[in-house]
């Protein structure tokens, strides 16, 4: 028997990964998978709690965060296409374009 | 103790998957790591009761998402990743508050939580019935504004994308 | 009854606003007429308020015209009122202002901003008759005000002058520290009396201090601060020293303005509120002092004096220290004669002066007069009858009032011998410059040949190039006849008491057992001497009177003798005297450096202090240092701030996680509280 804790625990650690990809990556779609990364363990956490207090709205709400993880990776990508066709490349220190 | 075994094994794999993603240094090896943690994770849902949930998870992250994302690697021909200076802000500041932001969130969760209840395997079922049952009668509002949403997603990154810039 | 009392100062008022603001394309005939005719109206109109105010049995008249302020249980009418003593002043203003205006005409007559000069002495008229008639002290402060602004304007008329624009500052200055005395007076009278109309004032003081001995101190404080101001506006010390510098104007304005009518605004002011200061022995004790202080003080000063219109601005000084000498021993009808009488010949005197400026082409010093008495003969006589007049020959006026303010300063319960003897000494003195000016200006040779060949005076008044001395116009030399006639015959309404009897209903009794000389019952019926003891003592007290009035007349003539022997016979001893006394005569000669010593006394050290302090320090430093630091500071911070948008995206990330993990750790925290 597993206790919910563990489930937790694992989702805490997924989410601390994901978090320090974003930290220390420099492509930009390393970085992207960084954020894939933090939203599942999110979900993870949330089916975790659906299942200890039967109901499904955990369940509800991974899928609505799984439909906007798909639209917000797909307008992201298209979004970092556009930035290799201006600026040449994938690293992220060199898109500085705010810089004042 | 099926359970925790099974457990054990894919949590283990998703941690590791997580931390080879973290690790590589080519965006294509960090996104094949990131399909075994979503493959893993789908498992631990099954594990969990929620089979329409591991579905999804499988189809629309692991084959829709991460495609998408091997696509645009091989498109843009993405390479290791150059050295440049990376920011001094992320390193003092981020790090020592994602430590302290885990040992806290840990620290919470599992001593004081009080969540040492077991579930078992088979006890709670989130089957598609169950699912649309709610999804479409509470949930209606919502789902049809996210439809709203990927449709404005689809514009966006048709706009995005297409040859000869953004204008 | 309705008096239409409007019509006296709101003529001169109207004149001044047109010429004002017209003038400058009115011809010189119309600026004239409307500034002559305002005035000789007004003056038609005070001749008939008074006929009509005698006709009427003497009660006064009161025009009254709404509240000006009302606050609470405290308000200010616009009320015009008259009574003996104002219309005394009334028709001695209107009166000898429009001779002088009528001089005016002639004497400006080539000077440039005519219109202005009428403008300004209009305006002059109107203020001076506000303050006359007013029915309380806010509005006499009004019209205090205004002949001080009228004064300011009129002293820098030659404004391009630096001279003359720094006299003007100094003269409103001064006033001005004046004015702060009158209006903490009236302040307290507000706060202690709920009024300032005189009615309820006077009625009030009246009924509350009944007796002198209580020596109540509120009354002696607002008595003396009326003095400070009264002190400042008729040149006594220490806040004398503007009318000297005044004589940088026209010489009709210091005829109208610093002889005949603003600066005896103060004695008006003293001589109104003689219920105030009746019961305020020391306040009474502190005026006669100043009063004599000042007489002699400015005597001294004038007998050094070579420019001729600062030996009459002296003697201006030194007779409104006789004025506020009769005042202080509360003989108010006195001083209010001497007023008179004084308007008459001092603005005679200034007038002929101007005559002899006019006549010689601009020369001030007397030094260079000399032998006129043949060259400008109506001139000559007109300034010998006001000279024999301010020395104090009977029976010409200034005998009658010089005598009545002497005898009632010696026999009063409030005077004293010895301010008898310095009013004594004081009218040698007069006697003495004012017979040397007579005769440096009118006899021996004509010492200014070649000063008039450059007729670059003081003045500059006129620039007719003439070598010639040469009379004045009929313009400039009737106003002149007519003001010596009245100082012939202007002190024989003084005689036998009259004018006291005038003015006793306006002069409340402090009925007592020490009723004060000067004082009558309250019935209005005159006793016959002022202090009415037994048949005897009346006989004695004739008897000191005459000897009184006879030692006067002696020191007149003494000091007619001691000109005529220095000044005509032996011309070359005034030189030896002089050089042998060395520094004490340099020391008169230089005003007793008063006006030094309030220069390094008070005016640097205030200017020094207000410019390094208040100005640098205060507000250059702290008020706008505040706001400017303000926004320097918060230019700083914000570049400081600046330094986070660095478009670095992963620094971007690292904030994002530190907000994250401190929201997360502050929730946890709450919720496991």
């Amino acid at each position: 028997m597993v206790p919910l804790s563990f489930y937790l625990v694992l989702s805490a650690f997924l989410f601390a990964c994901g978090v320090c990809g974003f930290l220390i990556k420099r492509n930009i779609i390393s970085l992207f998978m960084s954020i894939e990364l933090m939203l599942n363990a999110v979900n993870l956490t949330f089916v975790a709690y659906a299942a200890f207090w039967q109901r499904l709205s955990g369940h509800i709400f991974v899928f609505f965060v799984m439909v906007v993880a798909a639209a917000e990776a797909a307008v992201g990508l298209a979004i970092i296409i556009a930035i290799f066709r201006t600026r040449e490349t994938l690293n992220v220190d060199r898109v500085n374009l705010l810089k004042l | 103790m099926l359970h925790l075994i099974l457990f054990v094994i894919f949590a283990g794999i998703c941690a590791g998957g997580a931390l080879n993603m973290l690790l590589q240094k080519h965006p294509i090896n960090s996104a094949l790591s990131l399909i075994v943690v979503m493959v893993s994770l789908a498992m631990l849902y099954m594990l969990l009761g929620a089979e329409f949930v591991a579905a999804i998870q499988i189809i629309v992250y692991a084959g829709a998402i991460m495609v998408l994302f091997v696509f645009v690697i091989m498109l843009l021909n993405a390479g290791e990743d150059e050295q440049t200076k990376g920011s001094r802000v992320a390193m003092l500041f981020g790090f020592p508050s994602l430590l302290v932001a885990a040992g806290v969130l840990v620290y919470t969760l599992v001593l004081r939580g009080g969540n040492t209840a077991s579930l078992a395997i088979g006890q709670f079922h989130g089957t598609a019935e169950n699912i649309s049952d709610l999804l479409f009668k509470e949930f209606i509002l919502p789902f049809e504004v996210t439809s709203v949403l990927i449709l404005i997603a689809i514009m966006g990154a048709v706009l995005l994308a297409r040859k000869g810039g953004t204008e | 009854m309705t008096a239409n009392l409007w019509i006296i100062p709101l003529l001169p008022a109207l004149g001044a606003a047109v010429n004002g603001l017209l003038g400058k394309r009115f011809s010189k005939t119309t600026v004239n007429a409307i500034a002559l005719g305002s005035t000789g109206l007004s003056f038609l109109w005070a001749l008939r308020t008074a006929w009509a105010f005698l006709a009427g049995g003497s009660q006064p008249l009161l025009s009254e015209y709404g509240a000006w302020l009302r606050i609470g249980d405290f308000s200010v009418p616009y009320a015009l009122y008259v009574d003996q003593l104002s219309m005394v002043m009334l028709l001695v203003v209107t009166g000898v202002g429009f001779l002088i205006h009528i001089y005016s005409a002639g004497y400006m007559a080539h000077e440039g901003g005519y219109y202005r000069f009428f403008s300004y002495l209009n305006l002059f008229m109107f203020f001076m008759l506000t303050l006359v008639l007013a029915n309380n002290y806010l509005l006499m402060f009004v019209g205090w005000e205004g002949v001080g602004l009228a004064s300011y304007l009129l002293i820098g008329f030659y404004f391009l002058r630096d001279s003359a624009a720094n006299a003007g500052k100094k003269a409103f200055i001064t006033n001005r520290v004046g004015d702060f005395g009158f209006l903490i007076a009236m302040f307290l009278l507000i706060k202690h009396f709920g009024s300032l109309q005189y009615s309820e004032v006077f009625s009030t003081v009246a009924s509350r201090f009944p007796a002198p001995e209580s020596h109540p101190g509120i009354l002696t404080a607002i008595a003396i601060l009326m003095m400070v101001g009264a002190a400042g506006k008729s040149a006594q010390i220490p806040l004398y020293v503007w009318l000297p510098d005044a004589m940088e104007g026209p010489t009709p304005v210091s005829a109208l303005i610093h002889a005949a009518t603003m600066v005896t605004a103060g004695v008006y002011m003293v001589a109104r509120s003689n219920a105030i200061f009746s019961r305020a022995p020391e306040a009474l004790a502190v005026v006669a002092v100043i009063g004599a202080l000042t007489a002699i003080f400015a005597a001294t000063i004038g007998m050094t004096q070579t420019d001729i219109k600062r030996v009459l601005a002296y003697s201006t000084v030194s007779q409104l220290g006789y004025m506020f000498l009769a005042a202080g021993v509360a003989a108010y009808s006195a001083g209010v004669f001497h007023l008179m009488t004084h308007a008459f010949f001092k603005a005679l005197l200034f007038l002929g002066a101007g005559s002899v400026i006019h006549a010689i082409g601009g020369e001030l010093d007397m030094r260079n007069m000399g032998g006129l008495r043949k060259k400008i003969p109506v001139t000559f006589w007109v300034m010998t009858i006001a000279t024999f007049t301010i020395a104090g020959f009977p029976p010409l006026a200034g005998f009658f009032s010089k005598d009545e303010i002497l005898w009632q300063v010696f026999s009063s319960p409030h005077g004293h011998w010895a301010l008898w003897l310095v009013g004594i000494v004081t009218a040698f003195l007069t006697s003495f410059y004012m017979f040397r000016l007579w005769f440096m200006t009118f006899f021996g040779e004509y010492r200014g040949a070649k000063a008039s060949r450059d007729a670059h005076g003081h003045g500059g008044h006129d620039a007719h190039g003439h070598g010639e001395p040469h009379e004045s116009p009929w313009v400039m030399l009737a106003p002149l006849v007519v003001l010596a006639v009245l100082s012939i015959i202007g002190g024989w309404v003084g005689v036998g008491n009259r004018f006291e009897h005038f003015l006793a209903p306006v002069m409340q009794p402090v009925a007592t057992a020490e009723a004060p000389a000067g004082m009558h019952a309250v019935n209005g019926e005159p006793t016959s001497t002022p202090i009415n003891k037994s048949e005897e003592g009346e006989g004695h007290e004739k008897q000191l009177e005459m000897t009184l009035m006879v030692t006067s007349v002696v020191v007149a003539f003494a000091g007619f003798g001691l000109a005529w022997f220095l000044y005509y016979k032996r011309r070359d001893l005034p030189e030896r005297i002089t050089d042998k006394l060395g520094t004490v005569y340099s020391t008169v000669l230089n005003k007793y450096y008063i006006d030094e010593l309030y220069y390094n006394a008070i005016i640097y050290p205030l200017v020094q202090g207000s410019t390094k302090v208040l100005w640098r320090g205060v507000d250059a430093g702290i008020i706008d240092g505040t706001v400017n630091n303000a926004a320097i500071g918060a230019k700083h911070a914000s570049d400081n701030v600046r330094h986070m948008q660095s478009g670095n995206i992963r620094s971007y990330a690292g904030w994002v996680a530190t907000g994250a993990a401190l929201v997360l750790v502050y929730m946890i925290w709450m919720g496991t509280r």
